[in-house]
């Protein structure tokens, strides 16, 4: 067991040392692509971890999360909005384009709908569950379809990133670093989470409810609030993206996205720390290299994913670890 | 009058079955009382209905001198039952000593701590290896629940039953499956708790049930037929025919 815990801080090291390495060894070779591409992986490396929280460790199949990515997206979106047109939001406040500010705003909001989603669709469980989660995403989805004032379907151009200090924003490596900065925190929360008297709970939740209740835990409260956690880890990935794309529109939001997070789970390892991340960068490594070669990438991409999900049912985490496991 | 468990007239429909017929029983406190009969008399059904799996057609479960209507399962082993399964109920992925710790942690108040190492955590684990010493699963305290054989699960659900300082126990067939020696340490498990907590025991080994209780219950097809001391009970005409086999049947 130490030794595991060795060679798995030994991973993460690893991983940090790349990530970290990575936009000077994308300038040295003259592919600053690379740079935005990494971001956009880590991005959704953190909208799949929140997701993997309640799919991954709680066994609760949540299949509306690209609702809580989208929301966080929005509130960026609509406090950059407002900030530009001075007019104010609700006849309370104005907008904003203080990263510090919409942040936690974003995190906020999505954690609200979080709650009352989670409120009702956990009353349900199983495919109930699953239904009632990709319903409240699509009702979303469509009601920033139907909003007008904020783009509907064409969505809402955000012309410049939010400002955080004296950073230059703008510059790709910085806001690079800062989507780093904020995935090493968040993995860090999770497996905090995950260790303590919380996350002990939750794993029961996922192999055994009857057991939970018969040690006399009432799991409710604790899917509830894992949901909530899950949803505001979703919003901030969803600012996070609102800023590095500088646009957010319904697509955000809508259930092919929701899918897109859950593949990323299954295909990274449910139930891993670090499965979301591999899982993110499979994913989007593999559109960007396939979507090079033809149009028609996802009839390649579909049985790639059938292969690896069949063979290595850990995902890629999985397959990590049996390497590693190797005498 | 000061029945730690009092059932009154407790009566269960499935459809045309009816699976519990007017039941009253009782379980006075530190009494072993078991709880025998045929298959399908529904004995793990008024199991189920005690601990709130299950809502009763009619009648009334009373214990520790309130009443149980409208408590959730949770709630009533917070309220002091602990209960062991027939079909063993455990987390495949959890050791042994992670399902005891959860069980302390659950009696300890509510769970929402997000960041200490709850694997590390003294206060759970020093009161769990206890438990796993007393019921002899000690040595195995690191391993699996998916990975520990039959009997260790059996002892281990008894384990995490008693975690929560139980003042009643509801062992549904704790004995079934176990070999010889295992049954021998069950009985011997259950008779050094005898006297401390209550217990209401289902099983089939007629040996281990003379051996223990000190009344016994028959039941078939959700009446109970006869109640009375393992002699009472042995020597009750209307019992060999139903149950024990001892008749022209």
């Amino acid at each position: 067991m130490e030794r595991g815990n060795r060679s798995a801080a030994l991973a993460i090291a690893l991983a940090l040392c790349v990530l970290a390495a990575l936009p000077f060894a994308a300038a040295a070779l003259g592919n600053p692509a690379m740079t935005t591409l990494a971001t956009r992986i880590l991005i959704y490396a953190i909208a799949a971890a929140s997701l993997n929280l309640v799919l991954g460790y709680g066994g609760l199949v949540s299949f509306g999360h690209a609702a809580f990515f989208g929301i966080g997206g929005y509130t960026v979106g609509i406090l950059f909005h407002h900030q530009r047109f001075n007019e104010t939001l609700f006849g309370l406040m104005l907008g904003t384009d203080q990263f510090l500010i919409t942040l936690p705003a974003a995190i906020l909001v999505s954690g609200l709908f979080a709650a009352v989603i989670g409120a009702l669709a956990l009353r349900t469980a199983g495919v109930q569950f699953i239904m009632i989660t990709l319903a409240f995403a699509q009702m979303l989805f469509f009601l920033f379809v139907a909003l007008k004032r904020y783009g509907g379907d064409d969505g809402l151009i955000i012309r410049r990133r939010n400002s955080l200090l004296d950073f230059n924003m703008r510059d790709d490596t910085t806001f690079y670093f800062v989507t780093l900065v904020f995935v090493v925190l968040f993995f860090a929360l999770i497996w905090r989470i995950v260790n303590s008297r919380f996350g002990l709970v939750l794993g029961g939740i996922r192999q055994s409810e009857r057991r939970m209740a018969a040690i006399g835990i009432s799991t409710y409260r604790y899917k509830l609030a894992a949901f909530i956690i899950s949803g505001m880890g979703a919003g901030l990935a969803g600012a996070l993206w609102a800023n590095y794309a500088r646009f957010v529109s319904p697509d955000m939001m809508h259930w092919t996205k929701s899918g897109e997070l859950m593949v990323m789970v299954i295909l990274g390892g449910a139930g891993t720390l670090l499965g979301p991340l591999f899982g993110s960068a499979a994913l989007i490594l593999l559109e960007t290299v396939l979507a090079a070669y033809t149009e028609r990438w996802q009839v390649f991409l579909g049985p790639i994913l059938i292969v690896i999900i069949l063979f290595f049912r850990g995902g890629l985490a999985g397959l990590v670890d049996l390497v590693r496991k190797r005498p | 009058m000061s029945a730690i468990l009092d059932i009154r007239t407790v009566v269960k429909r499935f459809g045309g079955l009816i699976a519990t017929d007017h039941l009253s029983l009782d379980v006075q406190p530190g009494e072993l009382h078991a709880l025998i009969g045929p298959n399908g008399a529904g004995k793990t059904t008024i199991i189920n209905q005690l601990m709130g799996e299950i809502i009763p057609d009619s009648g009334e479960i009373i214990f520790g001198g309130q009443t149980m209507a409208g408590l959730k399962p949770a709630a009533r082993v917070r309220k002091g039952l602990g209960r062991t399964f027939q079909i063993t109920q455990l987390l495949p992925d959890y050791t042994a000593l992670a399902h005891v710790a959860l069980a302390v942690q659950a009696h300890a108040g509510h769970s929402f701590h997000f960041f200490g190492a709850a694997r590390a955590d003294r206060r759970l684990t020093e009161p769990a290896m206890a438990l796993l010493e007393r019921t002899g699963l000690a040595p195995r305290a690191g391993v699996k629940a998916a990975s520990l054989s039959h009997g260790e699960r059996k002892q281990l659900e008894l384990a995490i039953a008693l975690a929560g300082k139980p003042k009643l126990l509801l062992l549904d067939e704790p004995m079934a499956g176990l070999g010889q020696v295992e049954t021998a340490q069950m009985v011997d498990l259950l008779n050094g708790l005898k006297g401390q907590i209550a217990m209401l025991l289902v099983e089939h080994d007629m040996d281990a049930v003379f051996a223990l209780a000190d009344r016994i219950s028959v039941l078939v097809y959700g009446r109970c037929i006869a109640s009375g001391s393992a002699a009472e009970i042995q020597a009750n005409p209307d019992v060999k025919t139903a149950y024990l086999g001892e008749g022209d049947a």
